[in-house]
């Protein structure tokens, strides 16, 4: 099972390799991947019908909780086979399609990639595992939407869809680890057992947020579906296989996984109801004025998800039923009617809906598999998309007291559905044939085979049910349930309402596709309400984000080392001023300080003017000296209060500070002119408050009783341990001899920088 | 500046001054002294020097550029810290020699890394100071 | 004597602060060193005084007994000026440096990075 989910990234690893040897048609072996893992899959089909549990762990990082466990159930086997069947189709469709490409094989790495994610992503059964597979999922469709990397537009739709999905899966995410803490466990099947105590849970409603958003993105619901259609710059293959029957389905797949943990509960399915019916109802309204096929398709994709999730939300057996149904009804025709698009874009060049017709008559294999996909996407019998309709209704009906609202939404949706089905899969082929297109040929059969196959199987499925039903749906939908599913799928129910309402939507829709022809006046008059999109309203965020902290930015890091030292500074103070208010005691125990000798006070009395002198005087020179004898007087202090070696170090590190100082300081100008007298009583004010807040600080400290252990140690292992009896130098040489030696390192690579400043000028002029 | 008497006395003062920066750190491990200050008073009596003679005249003394003094300094303090290695102990264990040497008294590891911090304070301080000279 | 020496200390700290804020690259040197110098002080302050008690065992004795001024502070403090030095040597030379090819030694014009070294 880990080989099945990592060979696609094998491959991928091995593809540059492989790429010199597979030059010319021979990439067409590489579907044998896809192929071979699709009839690995279908091969555990007895098995997953029987319902055992199979469940697959490997040791990964126990440590984290975080195995590569892997289930195999339903629901599980229902998208392992759409992925790996599609993707096999996909596989030969492409060799046929981007044939003599340059990059065909980076190509066909990145498709691998995406496979085995995706089907990592679906067979996972660790929360942790699922998030890892979902964001490489987004990391390949990246690469596969951009792949035409020279065309701007297509790595802009690239970067949007990958900004979407990505932060979609960062909200995932954090669902993932309040559910592990609401849930005690990161692996599916425990938290499954777990499920009552969820919904009671405090952070449920969170968990559900994060989760929905997660979905939401991934599978383009409102408002996050407008990256979707941005996707269909990729090469028509990535937009069979990622947009049409995986990648959008992967929110999907996480909806239904967690129904069953999450669900039946008044937020989870209104929610689901609500997004997903605004969903289906605002892209397909959207859809019926697009001109361009990929764009006709992408809404009606987003439409058929949100259907999907209105489905999901709705939440009885019935419902669920008809969403599993719907999730591969949608594939198969879905999957087909792109793959015709590329053909029509490959052979002629355009994907003008309003300029095609009449293909019929130079391709009629292709002809056949988009009027089959139609029909299916249609819902008439006696396609598979008939029955899926059936089910569609007879779920909203039974849906409870909102039925009617519900219904209606379902059958608008539908209605439109077929309008963009026909539109897509009819109009182009039907009617005579334009003078521009007289040479168009048919394709290699490599490209309408795969078409024709997924087609067909949409009208089998449909004739014969039973080949399907028992093998997959049945445990697809059980493992949305907790009790088993009871149902019988059939063509023919009698005549009741479900027939009558299949009845006006195959009517209107066909009444509509005459009525309402497309035009790109039609098409202006939608994009007026563009400025209003969740699109513009994004892309206007992120351009006002980036506006403000460039100003932001300006405001504190413009540059001036004075601003940003006043920042600093002033911040401190606050700080320090808002913990002293909070309560300081100022009773020092005036018995235990020192007493003042007259040449203490002396001293600091020279210290203070020298200090003052530095401040104000005009010439450098003599601030200099001031500074340098403000060191000797501290020079002196150090002496009167027993830190002789202090003096002598204090003592000679000024005297060279000063002569390097004065050997410098006549290479430099006089003091520039003082800036105004208002900035300088700030500056001032603020000095003054930070000098009495560390006076204040060293006073509150002096109160405190001080613990000298480490100086005891010191005191009394210095000449016992290390034989020395200067208990500063010990420290400095033996006890923290390290520190000392990382010390003298620090030194001598700042006398390095120095020599090395020094010697970038005198090199200088030769450059020049 | 370079009047006669001050360069005359920088010819005294160099020596002597030397020698009591050996004297600051050699007694260091006793009494206040030890390798920083001993490097700093021996760097004190070079740039005394050379502002008297010129720089040209001090670098004479020295028969390579200061600025090796550093690695030296460096290496003499890492090798010390090694040494306890040898002899199966931890890295900058104290070792001692059993028996005071004369004049200079007991001589162990510790002194061999102020040995060290002292080269590499005059190796930094003249290494500054000598750029700056030849800059100006 | 503590209380003068807060005093000075929150002094030296003012001062090396509102020097920091100047214009002239020189006066922000000054800065710095005044600022360095009352950190030490502060460190020596709270380290507690003891006049005339170094941190030196007496010949006789093995360990240090009775009333001694704290060693630990002192190494601390000794590491910060020799560290202090370096830093000082370095601001100086880059200040000179700098001097030379912006031609100012105004702060406030040297606030772009995009100039032609």
């Amino acid at each position: 099972m880990l080989l099945a989910i990592l060979s696609g990234f094998i491959l991928a690893i091995l593809l540059p390799l492989l790429k010199n040897i597979l030059r010319g048609g021979l990439f067409i072996l590489l579907s044998a991947l896809p192929l071979s893992l699709f009839v690995y899959f279908l091969s555990w089909l007895p098995e997953v019908k029987a319902g055992g549990d199979l469940l697959f762990s490997y040791q990964w990082v126990p440590s984290a909780n975080v195995n590569l466990s892997f289930q195999l159930d339903g629901l599980a086997m229902l998208f392992c086979l759409l992925i790996t069947g599609i993707g096999s189709l996909v596989f030969i469709y492409t060799s046929s399609y981007l044939k003599g490409h340059p990059y065909l094989g980076r190509f066909y790495g990145y498709l691998s990639m995406f496979m085995a994610s995706m089907l990592g992503l679906v067979l996972s059964d660790n929360l942790l595992l699922i998030f890892i597979f979902w964001e490489l999922t987004s990391i390949s469709s990246f690469f596969l939407i951009g792949f035409n990397n020279d065309s701007e537009a297509s790595r802009k739709s690239a970067l949007l869809a990958l900004s979407i999905t990505g932060i979609g899966g960062l909200f995932l995410l954090v669902g993932f680890v309040l559910l592990n803490q609401a849930g005690g466990h990161y692996s599916f099947t425990a938290l499954l057992n777990s499920s009552p105590d969820l919904a009671s849970h405090p952070m449920y409603g969170w968990i559900l947020f994060f989760l929905f958003i997660g979905a939401f993105t991934k599978s383009a619901q409102f408002p996050f579906h407008f990256w979707l259609p941005g996707a269909m710059k990729a090469p028509t293959p990535v937009s069979t296989y990622l947009h049409s029957a995986t990648m959008v389905k992967a929110g999907i797949y996480l909806l239904a996984r967690f129904t069953p943990v999450l669900g039946e509960t008044v937020w989870w399915n209104g929610t689901l109801t609500l997004v997903g019916g605004v969903t289906m109802l605002y892209a397909v309204i959207h859809a019926l004025f697009r001109i361009d096929l990929k764009g006709i398709l992408a809404y009606s994709t987003i439409s058929a998800l949100g259907l999907i999730v209105f489905l999901l939300g709705i939440g009885t057996p019935e419902s669920l039923l008809a969403a599993t149904v719907f999730i591969l009804v949608h594939a198969l025709y879905k999957a087909t009617l792109f793959l015709v698009t590329g053909i029509i874009d490959h052979e002629t060049g355009t994907r003008d809906v309003t300029r095609l017709a009449g293909l019929n008559k130079v391709m009629l294999p292709v002809g056949i598999a988009a009027f089959m996909a139609a029909l299916s996407n249609a819902g008439i019998p006696p396609t598979f998309g008939f029955l899926g309709k059936d089910l569609i209704y007879d779920a909203t009906l039974r849906s409870g007291s909102l039925f009617v609202l519900l219904t209606g939404a379902a059958v608008v949706t539908n209605i439109c559905l077929l309008f963009t089905g026909f539109k897509a899969g009819i109009s182009p082929f039907v009617g005579p044939l334009p003078q521009e297109f007289k040479q168009v040929h048919l394709p290699s059969p490599l490209m309408w085979i795969p078409p024709l196959l997924l087609a067909s199987c949409g009208i089998v499925f449909g004739l014969f049910p039973f080949l399907i039903e028992g093998s997959l749906l049945v445990p697809a939908v059980s493992s949305l349930l907790s009790t088993a599913p009871d149902f019988h799928l059939q063509l023919w129910h009698g005549f009741n309402i479900i027939l009558l309402l299949s009845t006006i939507t195959i009517g209107s829709g066909i009444f509509l596709f005459y009525y309402l022809q497309s035009s790109e006046s039609k098409l202006a008059w939608v994009s007026r309400f563009e400025p209003f999109s969740p699109k513009s309203v994004l892309v206007g965020m992120a351009k006002g984000f980036a506006l403000f902290s460039a100003a932001w930015t300006n405001l504190w890091q413009n540059g001036k080392l004075r601003h940003y030292v006043f920042t600093i500074m002033a911040f401190l103070t606050v700080l320090l001023a808002v913990r002293f208010l909070q309560g300081i005691r100022l009773n020092l125990n005036l018995q235990s300080l020192s007493d003042l000798a007259f040449y203490d006070v002396a001293v600091l009395l020279i210290m203070a003017t020298s200090i003052l002198f530095a401040v104000f005087t005009k010439s450098r020179l003599q601030a200099l000296a001031s500074v340098g004898v403000m060191g000797f007087c501290i020079c002196l202090i150090f002496l009167f209060y027993s830190a002789p070696d202090l003096a002598m170090t204090q003592f000679s590190i000024d005297t060279l500070t000063v002569i390097l100082f004065v050997l410098v300081l006549q290479k430099l100008p006089g003091y520039i002119k003082e800036e105004s007298k208002a900035i300088m009583w700030r500056d001032g004010i603020l000095a003054f408050c930070f000098g009495t807040l560390i006076c204040i600080l060293a006073l509150e400290v002096l109160q405190e009783p001080l613990h000298r252990e480490i100086s005891k140690y010191y005191a009394e292992n210095a000449y016992t341990m290390a034989k020395g009896k200067n208990v500063v130098n010990v420290i400095l040489v033996d006890f923290r001899g390290f520190d000392t030696m990382v010390e003298i390192t620090v030194l001598a690579i700042a006398a390095l920088g120095v020599s090395g400043l020094l010697r970038l000028s005198t090199r200088k002029p030769e450059n020049k | 500046m370079r009047s006669l008497i001050f360069r005359t006395a920088a010819g005294y003062l160099l020596p002597i001054l030397l020698l009591f920066s050996v004297f600051i750190l050699l007694r260091g491990h006793y009494l206040p002294g030890g390798g920083f200050v001993g490097g700093l008073i021996a760097s004190i009596a070079f740039v005394l020097h050379s502002i008297a003679n010129g720089i040209e005249n001090t670098k004479k003394i020295f028969k390579f550029h200061p600025r090796i003094l550093m690695p030296m300094g460096l290496c003499l303090s890492l090798f010390s810290g090694l040494s306890p290695l040898l002899v199966n102990k931890p890295f900058m264990t104290g070792l001692w020699f059993k028996e005071p040497f004369p004049v200079i008294g007991m001589v162990g590891s510790a002194l061999f890394f102020d040995i060290g911090v002292y080269l590499v304070v005059i190796g930094v301080v003249l290494t500054i100071i000598f750029t700056i000279l030849e800059s100006i | 004597m503590e209380i003068l020496l807060s005093f000075i200390t929150g002094f030296l700290y003012a001062s090396g602060i509102y020097l920091m804020l100047r214009r002239s690259l020189v006066k922000m040197i000054l800065g710095l060193i005044l600022l360095g110098n009352g950190a030490n002080m502060l460190i020596f302050l709270l380290g507690r005084m003891v006049k005339g008690e170094p941190p030196i065992i007496p010949d006789a004795a093995k360990t240090l007994a009775g009333i001694y001024a704290d060693p630990v502070p002192q190494a601390l403090i000794l590491t910060a000026i020799v560290i202090s030095f370096g830093l000082q040597a370095f601001a100086i030379i880059l200040m000179e440096r700098a001097y030379k090819f912006v031609q100012t030694d105004d702060l406030d014009q040297m606030n772009s990075t995009e100039e032609d070294i």
